[in-house]
């Protein structure tokens, strides 16, 4: 009904006036592509946190969270008081130090991702609006990395302010930090990715899960027990060579080559030469925009 | 934005959706084979079995799937350059469930909303807009996992209407209903052509609903056309009507008393069909209003009771069976279909298209009786004549 048929029928109709309005046409603007890959991209960065989402959904990345900046936090606190000359931990080591805590992060959110699109079959209806597949990928791709490089960068900031707290050395601080930062980005970028692909292979959450861990545990596990062999049989210039063949010690390797990180292979085995650089990169490349590749590809199939 | 009431029907190109023989092949099927069709403002009910090609043709038609041959446009657009144009103006209702359970009804409607190109504030608005008038209300706020059916229907309906689209595409909307969710969604779509000005093209394999709602009704199988044409038309050309009467002392065989007086007056009259039960069931042509009232008063004037009358309309069979160029009432009298039997049994549900559903042998397709259709002409007789009666 109208309302000013409402009105003329009756005149002390003016709370019904308020609560049928009839339909409303839409005629302001419709933002497109980017707006809504935009759009997507803050939905997912908010639902790998838990925002928007049940309170039980936001149990356990705050809680991880919270484990990754804890140590932090502990370390600074040790060093303001104990007027340390340096932190007892590097910026580009904590992450490493943590990496548990990293991967069952990623093993929880990164089905969350991907896996609740395919389960409950939502994938249509983004697919049915302006937004094409790669703009799902991208968007989905860019908020799972952003959402570790929050979990990771996180605990480096509190570190930093506390190195300036305990007034160590500026630059030196600034420095670590920055090469810290960078170390964590590429982290977050490659697993992500790795994530990603594993999480999207199958709707079931709870095979995500599992999958995610594997991928990330085993072939590390595999990788350092055969480095431990190779360097007991003085076998030194394998290390670095196996070190491509796990997500966790190609982050390793990468950072001692580019970062000048001290190197966490067996007996401080550093990966070094332009080869070895070579290699290195390439297969972080390679790792990362085969991931977004994939995903691409992964995509085709579900539409509608 | 601007916002305002709403100026009515504002769909003014002629066509909303045209193909022109437009065919989709997969390797081992056929799903479209050269479909022209033509779909106007209002709503359009596309009817088909399963597998006639109907979710084919709306994944061509969103531009999300290329056609193998043969072109169709979309409110003007070409669905195979202008895809995203199109999605932007076009909602879309899936079959299937889409709905994560643990978010909020408003929570998931708004991000789609946003998803299509609304800006924060606007997106939120419509869709507090768009909820009420699908007509859900505090529940919309609660997780959609602890939604009935009928509730999540409305909540995919709204994720269509809520950028406010001059077309939307609802894929078997009633799907799963029960019969009172049923009719609140059919009333519901065609509100959204009279109230909203968003035309239609709604799926189904039960033609009997979609008459109720649609203005103008297609009909596919096995990827062809077998007809479009005005809903009216599928009823009102040839409505034909079932009569049953009661014996009396004074006419042992009432039905024969009454075809002989039918005949007097110039009403040819049929035999309902051999299945069981439908001997007594006589079948005739109503040509106007007036049959009505004489089949009444020579009822009357007989004595006998009438048991019922009422409209029976085709079913798919028979549309198939004109669109071959037989005559429909060949299809009604066919020994082949017990469906034709007993659309209104004594004592059965009562519900407008849910009566018998049968597979006719020669087409293996899916038909269904249209269903006892609306109250008309029925009162007056000496039993009140009343489909449910006896």
């Amino acid at each position: 009904m109208r309302p000013e048929t409402i009105a003329a029928a009756d005149p002390s109709a003016e709370a019904a006036r308020i609560h049928d309005i009839g339909y409303r046409r839409y005629d302001g603007p419709r933002l497109g592509r980017a707006y809504a890959r935009r759009s997507l991209y803050t939905q997912s960065l908010r639902g790998a946190y838990g925002l928007g989402r049940s309170a039980r959904s936001k149990v356990l990345p705050m809680l991880l969270f919270a484990v990754m900046c804890l140590p932090a936090g502990i370390i600074v606190a040790v060093a303001v008081s104990a007027n340390m000359k340096n932190l007892p931990v590097e910026y580009t080591e904590y992450a490493v130090l943590l990496q548990a805590v990293i991967g069952l992060y990623l093993a929880a959110q990164a089905p969350q991702a991907v896996s609740r699109d395919l389960r409950f079959r939502t994938v249509p209806l983004y697919f049915s609006r302006p937004l094409e597949r790669g703009d799902y990928v991208l968007a989905k791709y860019a908020a799972m990395a952003s959402a570790l490089f929050v979990l990771t960068a996180a605990p480096l900031v509190i570190l930093y302010l506390g190195a300036l707290l305990a007034e160590l050395g500026f630059a030196e601080q600034t420095k670590g930090f920055g090469q810290g930062l960078l170390s964590v980005a590429v982290l977050s970028v490659l697993f992500a990715g790795i994530g990603l692909v594993v999480a999207a292979l199958t709707p079931r959450r709870g095979f995500g899960v599992a999958a995610v861990i594997a991928v990330m545990t085993i072939p590390y596990g595999a990788v350092s027990t055969l480095q431990v062999i190779a360097w007991d049989q003085g076998n030194l210039d394998a290390v670095p060579w196996l070190g491509l063949f796990s997500p966790i010690t190609l982050i390793e390797g990468a950072k001692s080559l580019f970062l000048g990180a001290t190197s966490a292979f067996p007996g401080g085995e550093a990966p070094s030469g332009a080869l070895l650089g070579t290699a290195y990169a390439l297969v972080l490349l390679g790792v990362i925009l085969g991931s977004y590749a994939l995903l691409t590809a992964r995509y085709r199939k579900v539409g509608l | 934005m601007t916002t305002g009431p709403l100026p009515g029907p504002t769909v003014n190109p002629v066509n909303v959706i045209l193909t022109e023989g437009l065919s989709k092949r997969f390797p081992k099927v056929t799903a479209l084979d050269r479909l022209s069709l033509t779909v106007g403002p209002g709503v359009t009910g596309l009817v088909g079995a399963n597998g006639a090609g109907k979710s084919t043709l709306l994944k061509i038609l969103l531009g999300l799937s290329p056609a193998t041959e043969g072109s169709a446009r979309v409110l003007g657009l070409d669905v195979a350059r202008d895809g995203g144009a199109i999605r932007e103006q076009v909602g879309y209702m899936p079959e299937h469930d889409c709905l994560p359970p643990d978010v909020s009804a408003t929570e998931f409607v708004v991000h789609m909303a946003r998803i299509s190109g609304l800006p924060p504030t606007a997106a939120r608005e419509r869709t507090a807009d768009t909820l009420r008038h699908v007509g859900l209300h505090e529940e919309r706020y609660r997780p959609m996992g602890g939604y009935s059916t009928g509730m999540k229907q409305r909540v995919k309906l709204a994720q269509a209407l809520v950028h406010d689209p001059r077309l939307v595409l609802l894929d078997e909307p009633t799907n799963g209903l029960d019969p009172v969710g049923r009719d609140e969604m059919l009333t519901l779509i065609r509100r959204i052509h009279t109230d909203f000005g968003i035309s239609v093209l709604v799926t189904s394999h039960l033609l009997g609903e979609l008459e109720r709602v649609c203005d103008h009704v297609v009909v596919v199988d096995g990827g062809t056309l077998l007809r479009s044409s005005a809903t009216s038309d599928f009823t009102r050309s040839t409505t034909t009507l079932a009569v049953e009467v009661t014996d009396t002392g004074r006419h042992p065989d009432g039905t024969a008393a009454l075809v002989a007086a039918l005949d007097r007056a110039g009403i040819r009259t049929h035999a309902g069909g051999a299945a069981p039960g439908a001997g007594r069931v006589l079948l005739l042509e109503a040509a106007d209003e007036e049959t009505y009232d004489t089949v009444r008063d020579t009822v009357a004037e007989l004595g006998l009771g009438l048991v019922r009358m009422e409209q029976r309309r085709h079913r798919i069979a028979e549309v198939f069976h004109s669109a071959a160029g037989s005559p429909a009432d060949s299809a009604a009298d066919s020994p082949a279909d017990p469906a034709a039997a007993e659309p209104g049994r004594p004592g059965g549900t009562g519900q407008p298209g849910q009566a018998g559903r049968t597979r006719t042998g020669e087409t293996g397709k899916t038909a269904e009786t249209a269903g006892p259709s609306r109250p008309r002409a029925t009162s007056g007789g000496p039993d009140g004549g009343g489909r449910d009666a006896a």
